[in-house]
């Protein structure tokens, strides 16, 4: 447990020092809340706009910190040797995940924290009632993306391209899944792409702890996607993760 | 003495290519050993084998009385590794980045005590990223020092070194030495094998080609060079009897009533050697 402390401190540190994480994976969501929030007056879907769209940048924020937040620094560090270099030392492989994991879960929290409270403040979005509901949804999202990032960064065979290659699989799938605003006028194509996506479900899960105030077993089937997606990244990241840099050529 | 390492007929492919061919020997406890050879003799594969990241294709390997492919984390606890590219969090400082590599060992060394034996004093404070080359590389040693291990694989670990700090770390692998510390060292410099080995191994393609002291291997062949200046041009004389050739050189001069300018005896040094073990004769290449 002292070794788990120590490496999540050590995660901490590495975090918030690597700037364009903290910036994207941190400051952005809150930035786009606000943004998106004063796009859309007045009513979605007939709920207060500002509340409807909390729940899906919620939705968007465990996407890309826990996601895109864990998969490029593990490519970063892959490539970069780190990973390797740690395997000749006594720290467990699972307990450094762990760490990672807990650190990232860390961050996300505290990020949750600050949107609720941006969103009080800017749009008078009142504290969700359901907040029991809303951890255990936000909870599992995340840990349903980190899974997917891991599995994501055995894909990536290079650190330059990661950013890049992330973000082109999170912000459409946010667009898609509705995190920025109302999907009810997307082509029929995209709407069915987006019925399939853990994003989507994970939104819908939060929007009911948040706009429809109802607890999480409301919405099994959509607990079972996000979970079936993080089981099937669990097993991906377990299968083709790897320690060493990719070889090159 | 027991031995720290020992390797007996060990091979390595990659795909067709037979990168260790069945080579053998032992380190004891206690005794520093050098592993040299040419770019791809594999030396590499060879080191990181015993560090547990590659499976060999066959033979038998034991470090610190284990396999190390089935080693865990208390058998990581004794070894420290110099890998041979760097590899650290460039955003933390040297400071931040040893003291979370300390955190996980169940004794390590005091980090500024290591930091002052790799000689980052000045730079403990600054992000590794603005490190040079050869500062990075001390970080390197520090690293796999830190956890105060007994047995420690260094490869290529002064490359990018000055001078200074090359003298510097064998000075700090003395150090180690006279703690009792096994100590695995490939290198490209000769005179640093040479310097710190109790034992070398010479690798060529998978292969040992020579194995012993360094004073012996330089032992093996009883010639000498007798170099000097003839109208300002090198003459090299090569000579298993160093005294008699050199006293018919001598008589010769002094009967012409000439200087030899620049007259040398030398013995083969260790790079001498090296280099007529590891040199390839077209043959062998093109067949
Ligand atoms: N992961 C790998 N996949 C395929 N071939 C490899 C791999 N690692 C090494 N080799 C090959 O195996 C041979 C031995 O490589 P190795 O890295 O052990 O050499 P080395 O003695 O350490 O060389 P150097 O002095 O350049 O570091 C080389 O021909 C190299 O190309
Ligand atoms: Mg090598």
């Amino acid at each position: 447990m002292r070794l788990f402390f120590h490496e999540l401190k050590g995660e901490q540190l590495l975090y918030w020092r690597s700037r364009e994480a903290a910036f994207f994976t941190f400051i952005f969501p809150l930035l786009l809340y606000v943004l998106v929030s004063a796009f859309y007056t007045g009513d979605i879907y007939g709920q207060p706009a500002g509340r409807v769209l909390l729940a899906g940048l919620l939705g968007y924020g465990a996407a890309t910190t826990s996601f895109a937040g864990i998969a490029i620094f593990l490519v970063i560090r892959r490539e970069n040797g780190v990973l390797k270099r740690l395997r000749a030392t006594p720290l467990p492989p699972a307990m450094y995940i762990a760490a990672l994991l807990g650190s990232t879960l860390l961050v996300f929290a505290i990020e949750a924290a600050a949107m609720i409270g941006l969103a009080r403040v800017t749009y008078h979005v009142g504290v969700p009632d359901r907040l029991g509901s809303l951890a255990l949804s936000l909870l599992l999202g995340a840990a349903a993306f980190a899974a997917l990032g891991i599995a994501m960064a055995a894909a990536i065979r290079s650190a330059e391209g990661a950013s890049a290659v992330v973000n082109l699989v999170v912000l459409p799938m946010a667009f898609l899944s509705g995190s920025f605003g109302p999907t009810r006028h997307f082509p029929h194509v995209l709407r069915a792409i987006a019925d399939v996506l853990p994003l989507t479900y994970l939104v819908r899960l939060v929007r009911s702890a948040i706009v429809f105030d109802q607890p999480i077993w409301h919405e099994p089937g959509a607990i079972g996607v996000v979970a079936g997606w993080g089981l099937v990244g669990l097993v991906l990241a377990v299968w083709a993760f790897r320690w060493e840099p990719s070889e090159s050529g | 003495m027991t031995s720290a390492v020992s390797i007996e007929a060990l091979t390595k492919s990659y795909g067709k290519l037979e990168a260790v061919r069945g080579i053998s020997f032992e380190i004891g406890s206690g005794e520093v050993f050098g592993l040299l050879g040419p770019n791809g003799a594999g030396k590499t594969t060879t080191v990181e084998i015993l560090e547990g990241y590659r499976k060999r294709d066959g033979g038998t390997v034991r470090v610190l009385g284990e396999d190390p492919e089935r080693a865990g984390t208390e058998w990581r606890q004794r070894i420290g590794v110099v890998l041979q590219s760097s590899a650290v969090y460039t955003t933390l400082t040297v400071r931040e980045m040893l003291a979370l590599f300390a955190g996980y060992y169940r004794k390590p060394r005091p980090v500024d005590e290591v930091i002052e034996l790799v000689g980052l004093m000045e730079k403990r404070n600054t992000r590794i990223k603005s490190l040079s080359g050869g500062q990075a590389r001390r970080l390197d040693l520090g690293l796999a020092l830190v956890g105060d291990p007994e047995l420690i694989f260094l490869d290529e670990p002064t490359t990018g070194f000055d001078p200074g700090a090359r003298r510097a770390a064998w000075a700090t692998i003395r150090a180690l030495r006279s703690l009792g510390k096994t100590i695995l060292l490939t290198t490209h410099y000769l005179e640093e094998a040479e310097q710190l080995s109790d034992r070398v191994a010479v690798l060529r393609e998978g292969r040992i080609v020579a194995h012993g002291r360094p004073a012996d291997l330089m032992g093996r062949s009883r010639g000498a060079e007798i170099r000097y200046l003839r109208d300002g041009e090198e003459v090299v004389v090569k000579t298993d009897e160093p005294t008699r050739t050199l006293h018919e050189l001598t008589a010769q001069a002094l009967d012409a009533g000439v200087e030899l300018e620049g007259l040398e005896v030398r013995r083969p040094t260790l790079e001498d050697v090296y280099l007529s073990l590891t040199e390839q004769d077209d043959e062998t290449v093109l067949s």
